[in-house]
């Protein structure tokens, strides 16, 4: 079968600039329904803004983002707040509210759009917290989490409602090996037996590769390659394996665009 | 010619940002006024952050009033001695701070406490994205934040400059009559002579009113349209505290040109 039988959201000749330069030129995005996509590419070209994008928090200056046939970009504030609710996103830094327990940062989305009895919002809480091992930690305030474990209550959070779309930010930035090795297993788990779909914008490559079952590589304002991880692997291209082998210099750069250092040096001379 | 022409586009550019800067505080001004309430989840809001806002904001304010009200009482106390008027302390007492100094002055204080600690609230859950995450869930951070926020400062300042005056009347009784020694009888009697409640009490009340929509609305939006790092956050704070009392100053200067000028 192939994976672009059943999509959730089609993204069409997307432009979006920011201070007179393209992040994205024409770029065509298309994501398999139910599937773990990976968003990869070197820092600073624009992964995250693809999440605001997709999440309608930033607007393209053209193109469509269709999220099961509704264009994000042409939907008024309202409809947008609604179909956000398909939605879950995990933010690179949690973004847990810090004024409330990690029970009540879980029961928000669910005591806002539903009208579950208190009993029922508490079962379903505690499940949450115990599918990401943290039902133990209800109680504490986010303050007192360490990085990895803040991630995961997250995580319980934009599971909550059971969205059908799951957004992750930079998931594995910034985390020791343990609590890296819980989040792949954790976001691995939970879009098999949630079967939601999964985006993950990342650059931590093994990690990413290992629970991808499709990738887009963006780089210089649009996707320089596509593919399962399998067939990345084979892509003949410079640009590409300097990314995936992590190379200091190639096409990407070491130095940052200056003049020449010896010309700059006789200037002060 | 080029230089010149530069000044001109920054000129021109900054202009450009001012209009947007009020275009979007007026979006969120419109936000909060005609955000539809629900009453079983807006409420609570309302109630905590008129705690935050209102009720611990009580100190400094009862502080103030108290020493203000003092101070007025012993300076009034030292010019009308000499002309052997000082029963007309109370008066003065009463009126300075009902038409003129309560507002001002809570308002002041309100906006250095309340204001500044909205501003900084507001901009940090901006910085730590729980904006952006309240908006990924689905909620609008408009209504769920910014709405009660502007809401209990706009009641609380009215009541904050009541005990103001309250308190200020106080203390100057505590220093007119017990430590200066004025009659007492002269001191309340001229005060409800001279003090209307319509001219004087309802008119600072509604300088109070406009005080409280002003500062508030800058706080709020001076957090919610920070930039979101440690630098943005600071030069947020600054200018709602700066923003604010300026605004406070130039619209007192107006409204009692309105109220009590007599042109």
């Amino acid at each position: 079968m192939d994976f672009f039988d059943d999509i959730i959201i089609d993204i069409k000749q997307l432009n979006f600039s920011r201070g007179g330069r393209y992040i994205y030129k024409d770029v065509d995005i298309r994501i398999p329904r139910g599937k773990v996509t990976a968003i990869m590419g070197p820092s600073g070209t624009g992964k995250t803004t693809l999440l605001r994008l997709i999440g309608g928090q930033l607007k393209p200056d053209s193109g469509s983002i269709l999220l099961d046939g509704d264009d994000i970009p042409r939907l008024g504030r309202s409809e947008l707040f609604d179909v956000r609710e398909k939605m879950g996103m995990l933010f690179q830094s949690g973004a847990l509210f810090t004024d409330m327990t990690v029970f009540e940062n879980v029961a928000f989305p669910i005591r806002v759009h539903t009208q579950l009895p208190e009993d029922m919002v508490r079962d379903v809480v505690l499940m949450k917290l115990q599918a990401v091992g943290l039902r133990g930690a209800a109680q504490l305030m986010p303050s007192e989490l360490s990085g990895g474990m803040s991630r995961r209550v997250a995580l319980a959070r934009a599971i909550a409602l059971a969205p059908a779309l799951v957004m992750y930010d930079e998931p594995f930035t910034g985390q020791d090996p343990i609590a890296m090795g819980v989040l792949v297993n954790l976001i691995q788990k939970l879009n098999q037996a949630l079967g939601h779909t999964s985006i993950i914008v990342s650059h931590d490559i093994k990690e990413t590769l290992s629970i991808a079952d499709y990738v887009y590589i963006i780089a210089d304002s649009g996707v320089i390659a596509q593919g399962t991880p399998d067939q990345l692997q084979q892509v003949d291209s410079e640009q590409v394996r300097q990314f995936m082998l992590g190379l200091p210099d190639g096409p990407v750069p070491f130095h940052f665009p200056a003049a020449d250092i010896a010309t700059e040096l006789m200037e002060g001379c | 010619m080029q230089p010149v022409l530069d000044s001109i586009a920054l000129l021109g550019r900054s202009g450009l940002d001012k209009v947007a800067a009020i275009g979007r505080s007026g979006m969120i001004l419109a936000h909060a006024i005609v955000a539809r309430p629900d009453p079983v989840q807006s409420f609570p809001l309302l109630i905590r952050q008129l705690y935050s806002v209102g009720v611990q904001s009580m100190v400094i304010i009862i502080v103030s009033g108290l020493f203000i009200g003092m101070v007025l009482a012993l300076q009034g106390y030292t010019l009308l001695v000499d002309y052997g008027t000082e029963q007309a302390v109370g008066q003065m007492v009463a009126l300075s701070l009902v038409r003129e100094l309560a507002p001002v002055v809570a308002a002041l204080l309100f906006a250095g406490r309340a204001g500044s600690a909205l501003t900084a609230e507001i901009g940090l859950m901006k910085t730590t994205e729980q904006l952006s995450s309240m908006e990924m869930i689905g909620v609008d951070p408009l209504r769920r934040i910014i709405a009660p926020r502007f809401w209990a400062g706009f009641i609380s300042l009215p009541i904050l400059t009541m005990i103001f005056s309250a308190v200020g009347i106080w203390g100057g009784m505590l220093v007119g009559v017990e430590w200066l020694g004025i009659y007492e009888g002269s001191f309340w009697a001229n005060m409800q002579n001279s003090v209307d409640f319509f001219d004087d009490v309802v008119n600072g009340l509604i300088k109070a009113q406009v005080f409280g929509l002003v500062v508030t609305w800058v706080a709020v939006f001076q957090g919610y349209d920070s930039i979101p790092t440690s630098e943005g956050i600071s030069q947020a704070t600054t200018k709602t505290v700066v923003y604010s009392s300026l605004a406070i100053l130039g619209l007192d200067f107006i409204m009692t040109a309105l109220m009590f000028g007599d042109f």
